[in-house]
């Protein structure tokens, strides 16, 4: 009996002839174990080798292989085919972003914001290293653990309306990171942040739509940090004002 | 377009892993003044130390001592490691990884707000930072945002290094892609530092991700610097069958059990100890890792192991731990299993084989991660210093990159700041190499790179797998030559100068075929067994012969040419490694 | 070929999707999220008519029965009832979306989602309950 095969309709781009993006479908077999990642590189081995995509661990952990499916972001490298069986699935790149060539999208202004933020421990003297560790107790630990977990896979700026509207917005992933740092009970940098995010760019710019919470793989949450973020940017706002008035 | 001036650094370093950015803040550190740049061919956070898992090792603990994880570390490696090296390594390591605390790493607590340590494969006592079972992944990610605060230190993101610059004896700099435009540009450095990670890909089934080719191994061994211990290759006991995803070691120090068909602790039959309801340090499922994927291939001769699609496979069974447990201690390992193998390992056996997890050999360097050629330093997995032998202990090597990454950092700054301005001539060599990818990409070869891939592939796995032979060593060395005869008319179809994947795919199969042949011929000529190295024609150690690491030279033909170096011994002289049984 | 096609060499140009005006037609999450925002206006809406009717009230009975007359027009009833719509979903929104702003700790124990939102509700309900005993008592 012929294999089963799933038709797969990828967006390709290519800027040296000049033309529009244009879907190109290929067929690949239909097996019970394969994600889509593994019928792209079915087709870059087999099919069509021009075929341009980024991926690297296969694993979910390096984030590099995120792209629309069907209209969704997510990890290609774990998207069994069989769920969108029978098929056609869509491929496309990540929404919202400049597109580079075929799959691969422009990173560089996202890797940007991330340094916005000041993603690093921030303090006013460093500890030597022979004081040891910081103590820091597995209750502390879990305030910011989820906001560790951060792939960078950018999947939720891919679902968030307001970033696709707002390029200049900062974003879920990095302005997690930086509740990261502010809640982690080593850093000092939260005076630092707020000053470069509590504005229109930054924790303002989110009206709540909680779908990059959705498309998130990783449960990081990055809606939550923000509206926690919101809730500290207003109470240093009323906490200034009060000061303010009170001179 | 106007030729723009070539960029030139004081310290290049080659590889966003942690090894690589842990030398680049070392090298600022050791001068802020200095001009540093990390080129990497995916971005830093992508690289493939993100995927590690189980932890890093180094004493920290009042009941450990820095001379029982010299002697893990030994013993584990066969006694192939130099013992000054293990030292070194064994010092520093509390240090790198306290530092990792200050940046921020979210390392596991104890409820005292302390660092946690867990008991690890081969390890007498507990000694394994861990950040839950994400340690690389969290390592790694604290290294880059960190990195993003010094900004002397330059990102050439997506940059695919083709070529090193040699000129007047020295090391100048590198010739690279740029993957966005497919500008081919030199980038000039007083010295570089190689960090590129290992060659797992050489392999069919293996952990490694799809970066790890070997890049910088081949371009040193093209360079003139010799690959040391190549032979020596570390199968990780347990993997997931077809996509090779690992389940970590910390599963089995938490309590799993290795069952084979008939729901049998198998490895108490191999010299590994007695099963016991606990586990046991440096005993059965704790054995070191050579002599449990060994064990494998035992009880499949046997019969014991039971076949799927994708060849044999034994069970690891964690039911017993119960979904807390699991659910704290490896909840990646769950979720690895739910979204790979749609399995719950709270409820089922995960089904689990034998496969191809990291590189003992690289790069030789010295204790100071020098290699021969000055200006030239390498660090990390694609480097050999040696600490890890015939066979590295599970955790030594999150820490490794750490160690002599910062170590190579620091002596590429100093190197730099002693040398004068580039040589004149290096021009010439990157026109040559322009014009080199320019005829690759003109596509006209013959053969396709998945064709060659898979050949490759099989040979390795047929004659240098768990057991080999010199008959077999033999075969696949002949038909690795014949692959790379054949290469040099390898087709790529893709004549796009945008980031064209399929170039890199090529040049990447070239790099793998250097490692395989390099593998090939240091495993053909060590007529012993030790370690991951185990010869059926010779099952015993021969430390007479063979108590040396063996150096693979690129001879002008292109074949292999192997020499041997003495093993450093320090303090502990070769013994026998036993497992299984506690000592005193 | 270089200046039709916009590429010169090693310069690609990247492709930027033109978003078309109706692009939240395409998802319903983007639909509820574009209607969400235009709630707003009704929110503003009610806060305008409720300091309206406080100064109507403040004016005297004449001006107050002038208003409720105004207010009980068939057109201004339809806005109204459409208004109060609007107010309600964007209060309903919130509050599902309220745990996500604020993670509660009790001990080591960490409030659920649900239970927080709940809270928020049940706030609702006992606000609007008194309002509506003061009213039929008073
Ligand atoms: C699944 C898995 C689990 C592991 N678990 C553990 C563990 O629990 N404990 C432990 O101690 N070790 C573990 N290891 C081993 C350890 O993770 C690696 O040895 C280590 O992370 C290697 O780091 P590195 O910096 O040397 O290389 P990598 O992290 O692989 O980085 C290599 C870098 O080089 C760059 N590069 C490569 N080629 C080129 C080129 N041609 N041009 C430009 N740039 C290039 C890449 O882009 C990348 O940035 C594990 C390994 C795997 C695969
Ligand atoms: S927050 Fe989640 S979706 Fe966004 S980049 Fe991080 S892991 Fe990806
Ligand atoms: S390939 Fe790494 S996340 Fe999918």
């Amino acid at each position: 009996m012929a294999e089963e095969t799933i038709t797969i309709e990828v967006l390709r781009y290519l800027p040296e002839n000049g033309a529009e993006p244009e879907f190109q479908s290929y067929d690949v077999p239909l097996r019970s174990d394969w994600v889509v990642l593994d019928a792209l590189n079915h087709i870059k081995d087999h099919i069509d080798g021009t075929l341009s995509y980024r991926w690297s661990c296969r694993m979910g952990v390096c984030g590099s292989c995120g792209m629309m499916i069907n209209g969704e972001p997510v990890l290609t490298c774990a998207a069994f085919l069989t769920k969108y069986a029978p098929g056609p699935i869509r491929v496309e790149p990540l929404a919202h972003f400049p597109v580079v060539r075929d799959l691969v999208t422009e990173v560089t202004d996202f890797v940007d914001k991330l340094k916005h933020v000041k993603p690093w421990v921030v303090r006013e003297e460093d500890k030597p290293l022979e004081e040891g560790e910081f103590k820091q107790t597995p209750a502390e630990l879990s305030d910011f653990k989820s906001y560790t977990m951060c792939i960078n896979c950018m999947l939720c700026y891919s679902a968030c309306p307001v970033y696709g509207l707002e390029p200049g917005f900062a974003g879920p992933a990095a302005l997690a990171l930086a509740q990261r740092y502010n809640l982690d009970n080593r850093d000092e940098g939260n005076d630092e942040r707020m000053a470069r995010l509590s504005n229109d760019e930054g924790i303002w710019s989110c009206t709540m739509v909680g779908e990059c919470s959705e498309a998130c793989p990783k449960d990081v949450d990055p809606a939550g940090a923000i509206q926690r973020y919101k809730l500290a940017g207003a109470a240093e706002w009323w906490k200034s004002f009060i000061t303010r008035k009170g001179k | 377009m106007a030729q723009e001036e070539s960029p030139e650094y004081d310290v290049l370093i080659v590889g966003g892993g942690g090894a690589g950015l842990r030398a680049a803040i070392a090298a600022y550190e050791t001068n802020p003044n200095l001009k540093i740049a990390v080129i990497s061919k995916v971005y830093p956070m992508r690289s493939h130390t993100v995927s590690a898992e189980g932890g890093a090792a180094a004493v920290i603990k009042p009941d450990d001592s820095l001379d029982d994880h010299c002697y893990d570390t030994i013993s584990g490696a066969d006694w192939m490691c130099d013992q000054d090296a293990v030292e070194s390594f064994v010092n520093e390591a509390p240090n790198e990884l306290l530092q990792l605390e200050h940046w921020g790493c979210p390392w596991s607590r104890e409820a005292d707000g302390s660092v946690a340590v867990r008991p690890f494969g081969g390890m007498k006592i507990k000694r394994t930072w861990y950040a839950s079972d994400k340690t690389g992944f969290h390592m790694l990610h604290t290294l880059f945002q960190t990195s993003l605060k010094y900004d002397p230190i330059q990102r050439y993101d997506e940059w695919f290094v083709t070529k090193l610059l040699v000129e007047d004896g020295r090391c100048q700099g590198v010739v690279a892609i740029e993957l966005a435009t497919g500008r081919i540009e030199p980038i000039l450095a007083k010295s570089v530092i190689l960090s590129t990670g290992g060659c797992g890909k050489i392999f069919p089934f293996t952990t490694n991700a799809n970066i790890k080719n070997g890049d910088g191994m081949s371009l040193a061994y093209r360079a003139g610097i010799p690959l040391k211990d190549m032979e020596f290759i570390q199968y990780h006991p347990t993997g997931l069958p077809f996509t090779g995803i690992l389940i970590t070691e910390a599963s089995r120090a938490e309590g799993g059990h290795l069952l084979n068909k008939d729901g049998y602790r198998y490895l108490q039959d191999y010299d590994l100890g007695k099963p016991e309801p606990k586990p046991v340090l440096r005993s059965m499922e704790l054995g070191p890792r050579d002599r449990l994927s060994q064990a494998f291939v035992k009880e499949q001769e046997r019969g014991g192991t039971m076949a799927g699609e994708y060849g044999h496979y034994v069970h690891l069974d964690l039911r017993h731990l119960g979904e807390k447990i699991i659910d704290s201690r490896l909840p990646f390992v769950r979720e690895l299993c739910a979204k790979y193998e749609n399995i719950d390992p709270v409820t089922d056996l995960i089904p689990v084989r034998p496969v191809v997890h990291y590189m003992m050999g690289g790069i030789s360097t010295d204790i100071d991660a020098a290699t021969v050629l000055p200006g030239v330093y390498s660090a990390g997995e694609a480097a050999c210093v040696s600490i890890n032998g015939a066979n590295r202990l599970g955790s030594n090597s999150l820490t490794e990159i750490l160690v002599f990454g910062a170590r190579a950092g620091k002596n590429a700054a100093a190197f730099a700041l002693e040398q004068k301005e580039a040589s004149s001539g290096l021009q010439a060599q990157v026109e040559d190499e322009r014009n080199r990818l320019a005829k690759l990409m003109l596509g006209e070869g013959t053969e396709s790179i998945a064709g060659l891939r898979k050949e490759m592939h099989d040979t390795m796995e047929e004659g240098a797998g768990i057991y080999r032979t010199r008959d077999s060593l033999a075969a696949s060395g002949q038909k690795v030559r014949e692959l790379q005869e054949r290469v040099v008319n390898v087709k790529v179809s893709d004549a796009s100068h945008t980031f064209n994947t399929d170039l890199t795919a090529a040049i990447e199969l070239t790099y793998m075929l250097d490692g395989a042949e390099a593998i090939i011929a240091s495993a053909l000529l060590r007529d012993e067994s030790r370690g991951s190295h185990q010869r059926s024609d010779f099952p015993e150690r021969d430390d007479d012969k063979f108590l040396q690491h063996s150096l693979a030279y690129r001879e002008p033909g292109g074949s292999p040419r192997i020499e041997y170096q003495p093993v450093s011994i320090t303090r502990w002289p070769p013994a026998k490694r036993e497992y299984g049984q506690q000592k005193g | 070929m270089e200046s039709k096609t916009g590429y010169t060499l090693h310069h690609p140009k990247w492709h930027r999707d033109a978003k078309p005006i109706f692009w939240w037609v395409k998802r319903w999450v983007y639909i509820g999220f574009i209607f969400r925002e235009l709630t707003s206006v009704a929110v503003a809406y009610s806060a305008i008519l409720m300091i309206i009717l406080y100064r109507s009230v403040q004016s005297g009975p004449e001006a107050y029965a002038q208003m409720l007359e105004c207010l009980s027009h068939p057109v201004m009833l339809v806005i109204n009832v459409l208004a109060l719509g609007a107010v309600l979903y964007h209060s309903i929104t919130w509050f599902n979306l309220s745990p996500k702003a604020m993670v509660v700790r009790l001990g080591d124990w960490r409030v659920p989602d649900l239970m927080i939102a709940g809270g928020n509700y049940a706030g609702w309900f006992l606000i609007s309950a008194v309002i509506a005993a003061a009213y039929i008592l008073g």
